[in-house]
Order: structure tokens, then C-alpha cells, then sequence
């Protein structure tokens, strides 16, 4: 009975959708408040029949129910219960609902906190993201609905992937599309401004906080997926520029560009139509990259599905959706009043070469994705582009956007002047410096040394911005601090946001020079690697709830001390006559000391097993970096501004009221 | 400064990152794409010792020897698309989804004896998903038509290569490995 319940929801919230979607637009443009208003109401009882859908799923896959086909393909009675509601979204349905549900959450999230928008254009942003989630629950419908029954009910399931059964996978996947779907509200505000020809300073204000939310999602999403790959997938890696990884960096960087952009727009009422560009420009970036991927057009191991159906359902949807916003731009755009010059030694000047840059990354990394797919499609001759292609085009643009990092900060609006901002900046220059001299002692590579440069760089500078603001030592103790309550939360956190990819590239510095041994031995066997002694002292096997493994213990010491134990194993999972490898990770956060069961060989009186040691040092920077990105993202999120200004438009540029 | 050497300036950086970025992105096409490979072609034609290719195919069935250098464990094994099969040379733990008889992509160079080193061996992590080149290469091959079902199996693979056939018409077939 509840799966037809969930299924009458879904349908009713793709109605309503529909309905979302046409009539605020209809209000908007005769300005009509009664239908204006009905469209924060529509997107509430759209969010409400996703939910109620959702439960609905939820509920079947809890209770074993395989006559839905979906739950009998991708579960079993024998899978631990957290990993029976994860696995709703591990599977092609299952992804594409809870990716609507995000949607319609972002839907009811603008209706519920944008009452202080004016109401033409709340009408029009939420009608806007009505008409995508309308054609994502058609879709999720017609091409691949999670409630289809299949008769007769299997008595058990098929079982999941047993990768995938993994806490990280748990929160992985939500916080990702938390991070792609997000981009489609300040998509919506972008569509609204051309439907309503104009774009001022206040609305540069008002689509801030939607796109730093979703950047925050999106790079913890990242790291998340980044950190996942390093400790289940055992291959001592963390980023393999694989097609779904880059999909979702391309995002990022148009979305790190936006979030900076709109700061122009918002402080100084320029770069208004590339803002409005760049919003549609990312998330058509992420719906691409979502879509594209899991319909298992880029070959990717990700692809849920190959269905020539879907895949033709996705590229009309999409082409819909990027090329009706990219003709509203073409047809809207020289309509939009152009934004003033400025100065390129100035904050927006170097807010500028952020984006410059950024998008120049962007591009090579898109050509990198995209460039196998089309040279297969077009000419027929396989090959593929991977990491010595991204490293070598990627590294080099993003090493002189860390360098203006620095400056960017502290560099006055309008009119600026190197000199003085350098000689504040003196310390951070001298430690730099220092940086970079002992850090070619030991890195060889002229790439990844630079990179650890100017990691410290941004991360003193970024100090160095706070400590002038707070006039620190210049000023008693004291003062200093309570000028520190007082800063305003955005500076703090846009500090706190380029210290964390100062971290990140300090950590991906480091792990270029990252050792690893592949050795073959017999237990009590030691062998050295980094200066530490591993000696494997016992394997056995121990049972597990929906598999076997075994299990060996690695003595790590350092000069005789015991420094850990490491308990690698390896999985066989009988239902689906699959292994997997359980990696044993020991961190201090300056390294990780990494360890892989592999086959065993030799007989069964002289067993000899293959062991993968890495040694990792700064792994957990390069994680640790992206959640102090988030961090400052939120940090400038609770910023008063963000959350009690309620701009007003106001007749003359960069008078915006308080209240 | 005026409205109009503003513009220039920006002009000019927005020149300067797009043509760094191009130029980036040739200079690293000419050196760094790698070359999907079938193992009849790398017999055919093999590649520059110091060009790294994908090498795919199917695993033959029993042909996985190991080997112990020093402490370090070396497998090898013969991959097939049915015309021709290659040794592959692998210093590492191979993949948990590598079987024989399955599809398998290789990453590495090709050494004019017709040996290949791989730096990374890929299985995927589908156990019925077939890499897209590695089908494309067998359906070439003439040994396997998607249309009618699965890939055969490893045995089956083993006997359809060439040298295998050539081998049973000039004797007992021989088996590989232990």
C-alpha cells in the first residue's frame, strides 16, 4: 500500500510543480497578487508531497518490501538497517528522488526565508525552480520511477553494491546534491532578473547567501567524496579525474567564481551580467554533470544505468533547461544596464582575475572531460586523458590565482596601490619565503613546490588581514580582541575560507611526495618504508554480519617504539561473490600511515601475503582544508548583513537601508 | 586612468588567462592523452616504448602466473580481444574485482618485445559492466556481438585466440601458469 502512496505523491507533487512553475509567472507579469502569492504555498505542498514520496520509499526499503522492484534490486534482508536507508539513494531512482526532494526543499527554503524579497520577483524565482523540479518528477515519472512493483515479489533482494556499503556513502551523496541543487536558486534568481530586466545591487545581495550556501555544500560534498575514494577504494589515491569527479569540480570553480562575483555586484554595482551569467552557467554545469554521468553517457564508475530512454528524456530536459536560459540570456542580456569600469589594481580589479582564472581552470578541466567522449563520438579512436593532463594544464593557472589570493583581501575598493598592501603583508612574505626554501630542500618538483609556497602564503596572509584589521599588537591586548567581536562575520569568514585552501593545497602539496611499497611477505616479516618499521605479526579470519574477512595486524615502529597497530582486512561478500578491501589508516594529522591486504599466495603450510604500504604525509590537510572552507562559508553566512539586512531597492546605487 | 585603458586591461586579462589556459591544454594534449589499444593492434603496430597506452581486453583464462622479485610481488597474465593476446607485467596487489575471464584495462607502455608493463591495472567495479573501449574492441574482433548476450566466458576466450588456435593445430594444448 505505500509504495502506491509514494508513488500518488510523487505524481501529485509533479502537478503541483507544474502548477508552481506557470502561475506566479502569469501573476508576476499581469501583477496579480493573488497569484503571486500562491506560489510560496505551491512550493510548501510540493515539499511536502516529496517528503511524504520519499517516507513512502524509505518505509519499503526498511521493511524488506522486494515488490518494489527497486527496493528487491538493490537490497536484502541480511543488509544493516542504516545501510538499508542509505541505499535509497545509492541506485538510479532512488538518486533522482532524493535529488527532486533537495530541489524542492531549495523551493520551500526561498519561500519560507524570502519574505522579504519583493514579491514579482519571489513569484518568478519560484517558479523558476517549480519548472525544473516539474520536469525532473516528470522524468523520475515516466523513465525511472522508485515505486514500480515487479511481480512475483522475490522472496530476497539482490543485495547492494558492497562498496557502497559504507557510512561515508551515508552522508556523501545528500551533501552533494545539497551542493548542485543549491546552485539552482541563485539559477532562478538569475532567469528572474532577465524575465524582469534588471539587475542592481540589492539583488547581488540577495543571491550571495543562496550561492554561498550551496558552495558549502558542494565543497564539503567534494572533500567528502575525495575522502571516501582515499579510505574504501584502498588505491592510496584521493582524486583520479575521473568524469564524475570532474563534473562535480567544474561546478565548484564556476560556483567559487559567482560567490566572488557577486560581491562586485553587490559592493559596486558592476560585472552584473557575467554574475547573471555565471549563475546559469553553474548550475547548468551541475545538472550536466549530474545527469550526464549517472545516464552513463561519460564512461564513468558511477554510471547507474545505460538506458537509451533516459539518456534521450535527460538530453531533451537538459537542452531545455541550459538552452532556454542561455536564449533568455542572448535575447535579455543587452537589455540589462552595463556596470561601471573600474580600476585593475583594486579589489574588484583582482576579483576580476579570480574570475579569470577560475574559469580558465574551469575550461581546461571541461576540455579534459569532454574531449575523450567527443574524439570517440566524432572520429571513432578511443583514448582517454588523465591525472599527468590535469596536472600539467590545471597546476600552473591555479598556482598565480593562489598567489593574488593573498592580496585580494586587503586590497581597497576602487582605487589601489600594490605598495602599501605588500608592505603590511611583509611578515606573511618573509614566512613565504621561508617556505619556499626549505620546502625545495625536500620537493623536488617544481609544481607541487610551488603549490607549498603559496599555500603558506595565503594561509599568512589571510592571518595577516585579520591581525591588521584588529590592529593586533598594535593595540592593547585587550582592544584588539573586542575589535576582533566586532569585525563583521564575512571578513572572518572569508579569511577562515582561504586559510582552508591554503590547507587543502598544502595537503595536496604534500602527498606528491607520498611513498609506497608493494612487498610480499610471510608473517613476522618486517619491512621499512619512511623510516618506520612495519612487521606483519598475525592473519586471521573473523566473521562479519553479510560477509567473512580476514584480517592481519601491521606493527608500525619508529626507533623500536610502537607507534600503531594497523588491522587491514578483506571482505568476501557471499550474495554477491564480491570482495572488498578494508584499508587500516593511522593518522596524527601531519601523516597517514596507510596499509592494504592484498592476495595471499604460497601454500597453505607457508602462506605468504601482499601487503600495499603507503605513507601519506598531510593527507588529512587536504579534507580538513575543505571543511574550514565550508566553515568560513557558514561563518560569512551567519553574518548580520546576510541574515537581518533586508535590502531594499533602493533608487541610487550602493544606498541599500538596513532596514 | 580612462574608461577606455581600463577596458583594454581587461581585455588583456581576460586574453592572457584564456591563451595560457589554451596553450596549457595543447602542450599537454600532444604529450599526455593515452591511446586505447586492443591487443591485436599493440601486435600489429606496437607503440613507442615511451608512450603510455590503455591496453584492454579480456583475461585469458588460467594465464595468470605470480612471481615474487625480491619482496615484491609481480603478476602476470595474458589479456586477449580474440585476434591477439599480450602479456601483461604487473608490480602490484591487483584490483578485488580482477578475475580471469573478465574484462580488465591495463595502463601502461608496451616494450618492443611485445611485453607490457602496466603502472595500473582497472577492473571495474561493476562485476557485469564491460569497459565501453574493451566491447567496442571485442565487437570489432568479430568474437562477440553484444547483441546476443553476454561475453562468452574465460575458457571459451582462451581458445579463440589465434596463437591458441594455431597452438592446437600444432599440438596438445598447453596449459598457462600452475
Amino acid at each position: 500500500m505505500s509504495p502506491e502512496l509514494g508513488n500518488f505523491a510523487l505524481a501529485l507533487a509533479c502537478c503541483l510543480a507544474g502548477a508552481q512553475a506557470v502561475l506566479p509567472l502569469i501573476g508576476a507579469q499581469r501583477r496579480d497578487p493573488r497569484l503571486m502569492a500562491m506560489a510560496p504555498a505551491l512550493a510548501v505542498g510540493q515539499l511536502l508531497a516529496l517528503l511524504a514520496s520519499f517516507a513512502c520509499l524509505v518505509n519499503a526499503a526498511i521493511s524488506d518490501d522486494f515488490s518494489v522492484q527497486n527496493v528487491a534490486a538493490n537490497s536484502a534482508v541480511a543488509k544493516p538497517l542504516l545501510y538499508k536507508i542509505t541505499g535509497v539513494w545509492g541506485n538510479h531512482e532512488g538518486s533522482i528522488l532524493l535529488w527532486a526532494l533537495i530541489l524542492g526543499i531549495c523551493g520551500g527554503a526561498v519561500a519560507l526565508f524570502g519574505r522579504n524579497l519583493p514579491s514579482a520577483l519571489r513569484a518568478r524565482v519560484i517558479a523558476v525552480l517549480g519548472g525544473v523540479s516539474a520536469g525532473f518528477l516528470l522524468f523520475c515519472l515516466t523513465t525511472s520511477n522508485p515505486f514500480d512493483r515487479v511481480w512475483p515479489a522475490p522472496l530476497d533482494g539482490q543485495g547492494m553494491n558492497p562498496l557502497l556499503q559504507d557510512p561515508g556513502l551515508a552522508f556523501h551523496p545528500p551533501i552533494l546534491y545539497t551542493g548542485y541543487v543549491g546552485f539552482a536558486v541563485p539559477f532562478a534568481f538569475a532567469i528572474a532578473a532577465l524575465i524582469e530586466g534588471r539587475v542592481d545591487a540589492a539583488w547581488g545581495r540577495w543571491v550571495r547567501p543562496w550561492a554561498v550556501a550551496a558552495w558549502c555544500f558542494l565543497t564539503c560534498g567534494i572533500a567528502l567524496g575525495s575522502w571516501w575514494s582515499y579510505y574504501v577504494l584502498g588505491w592510496g589515491g584521493y582524486w583520479f579525474w575521473d568524469p564524475v569527479e570532474n563534473a562535480s569540480l567544474i561546478p565548484w570553480l564556476t560556483g567559487t567564481a559567482l560567490v566572488h562575483s557577486a560581491i562586485v555586484v553587490e559592493k559596486r554595482e558592476a560585472l552584473k551580467i557575467w554574475t547573471v551569467l555565471l549563475a546559469i552557467g553553474t548550475f547548468s554545469f551541475s545538472l550536466s554533470g549530474t545527469f550526464l554521468v549517472r545516464s552513463g553517457i561519460l564512461n564513468s564508475v558511477h554510471a547507474f544505468a545505460n538506458d537509451p530512454a533516459r539518456g534521450v528524456f535527460i538530453l531533451g530536459l537538459l537542452a531545455l533547461v541550459i538552452g532556454g536560459s542561455l536564449l533568455l540570456f542572448a535575447i535579455r542580456a543587452p537589455a540589462l544596464t552595463a556596470g561601471g569600469m573600474f580600476a585593475p589594481v583594486s579589489r574588484e580589479g583582482l576579483l576580476v582575475l579570480n574570475n579569470i582564472l577560475l574559469c580558465s581552470i574551469c575550461a581546461v578541466v571541461l576540455t579534459g572531460t569532454m574531449y575523450p567522449p567527443f574524439m570517440s563520438l566524432l572520429f571513432g579512436r578511443t583514448i582517454s586523458v588523465g591525472k599527468p593532463f590535469f596536472d600539467a594544464t590545471a597546476a600552473p593557472l591555479a598556482i598565480p590565482l593562489l598567489a593574488f589570493m593573498g592580496f585580494g583581501p586587503m586590497m581597497p575598493w576602487k582605487r589601489a596601490q600594490f605598495w602599501p598592501v605588500l608592505r603590511r603583508l611583509w611578515w606573511a612574505g618573509i614566512l613565504t619565503a621561508a617556505t619556499f626554501v626549505l620546502a625545495a630542500w625536500r620537493i623536488r618538483d617544481i609544481l607541487p613546490l610551488l603549490a607549498a609556497t603559496f599555500a603558506v602564503w595565503v594561509i599568512a596572509s589571510s592571518a595577516a588581514d585579520i591581525a591588521e584589521r584588529i590592529r593586533l599588537f598594535r593595540l592593547p591586548l585587550g582592544q584588539s580582541l573586542q575589535r576582533a567581536r566586532l569585525l563583521p562575520r564575512a571578513a572572518l569568514g572569508a579569511a577562515l575560507a582561504h586559510a582552508g585552501v591554503g590547507v587543502s593545497v598544502l595537503g595536496l602539496a604534500a602527498m606528491s611526495q607520498a611513498s609506497h611499497k608493494i612487498v610480499e611477505v610471510r608473517v613476522g616479516q618486517t619491512e621499512m618504508l619512511a623510516g618506520d618499521a612495519w612487521t606483519l605479526t598475525d592473519v586471521h579470519a573473523a566473521p562479519g554480519p553479510n560477509y567473512t574477512s580476514l584480517v592481519a595486524t601491521i606493527e608500525v615502529r619508529h626507533d623500536g617504539r610502537l607507534v600503531t597497530v594497523l588491522h587491514p582486512s578483506k571482505r568476501t561478500f557471499a550474495s554477491q561473490n564480491q570482495t572488498t578491501t578494508e584499508v587500516a589508516i593511522h593518522t596524527n594529522l601531519l601523516s597517514d600511515l596507510y596499509g592494504v591486504l592484498g592476495d595471499r599466495h604460497g601454500t597453505n603450510a607457508d602462506p605468504t601475503y601482499v601487503l600495499r604500504l603507503h605513507y601519506n604525509p598531510l593527507a588529512p590537510w587536504m579534507w580538513l582544508g575543505g571543511l574550514i572552507m565550508a566553515m568560513g562559508g557558514a561563518l560569512s553566512l551567519s553574518d548580520r548583513r546576510m541574515r537581518v539586512g533586508a535590502p531594499r531597492r533602493a533608487r541610487l546605487a550602493g544606498l541599500v537601508a538596513a532596514r | 586612468m580612462t574608461r577606455k585603458s581600463r577596458r583594454l586591461w581587461l581585455a588583456c586579462a581576460c586574453l592572457i588567462g584564456l591563451g595560457s589556459a589554451t596553450a596549457l591544454t595543447l602542450s599537454a594534449f600532444s604529450s599526455n592523452i593515452v591511446f586505447f589499444m586492443a591487443p591485436s593492434q599493440i601486435r600489429a603496430k606496437p607503440p613507442a616504448p615511451d608512450r603510455t597506452v590503455r591496453l584492454g581486453g579480456m583475461v585469458v583464462a588460467g594465464s595468470v602466473r605470480r612471481q615474487t622479485v625480491g619482496d615484491t610481488p609481480v603478476a602476470l597474465f595474458d589479456v586477449t580481444d580474440g585476434q591477439a593476446a599480450v602479456t601483461v607485467r604487473y608490480e602490484g596487489i591487483l584490483p578485488d574485482l580482477f578475475r580471469e575471464g573478465q574484462s580488465v584495462v591495463a595502463i601502461g607502455t608496451a616494450s618492443p618485445d611485445g611485453a607490457f608493463r602496466a603502472s595500473e591495472v582497472l577492473a571495474k567495479h561493476d562485476e557485469t559492466y564491460m569497459p565501453k573501449e574493451v566491447a567496442e574492441a571485442l565487437r570489432r574482433s568479430g568474437k562477440w556481438d553484444p547483441r546476443y548476450g553476454k561475453a562468452p566466458d574465460a575458457a571459451s576466450w582462451d581458445t579463440m585466440t589465434v596463437r591458441n588456435a594455431r597452438k592446437d593445430a600444432a599440438g596438445p594444448q598447453q596449459q598457462h601458469g600452475s
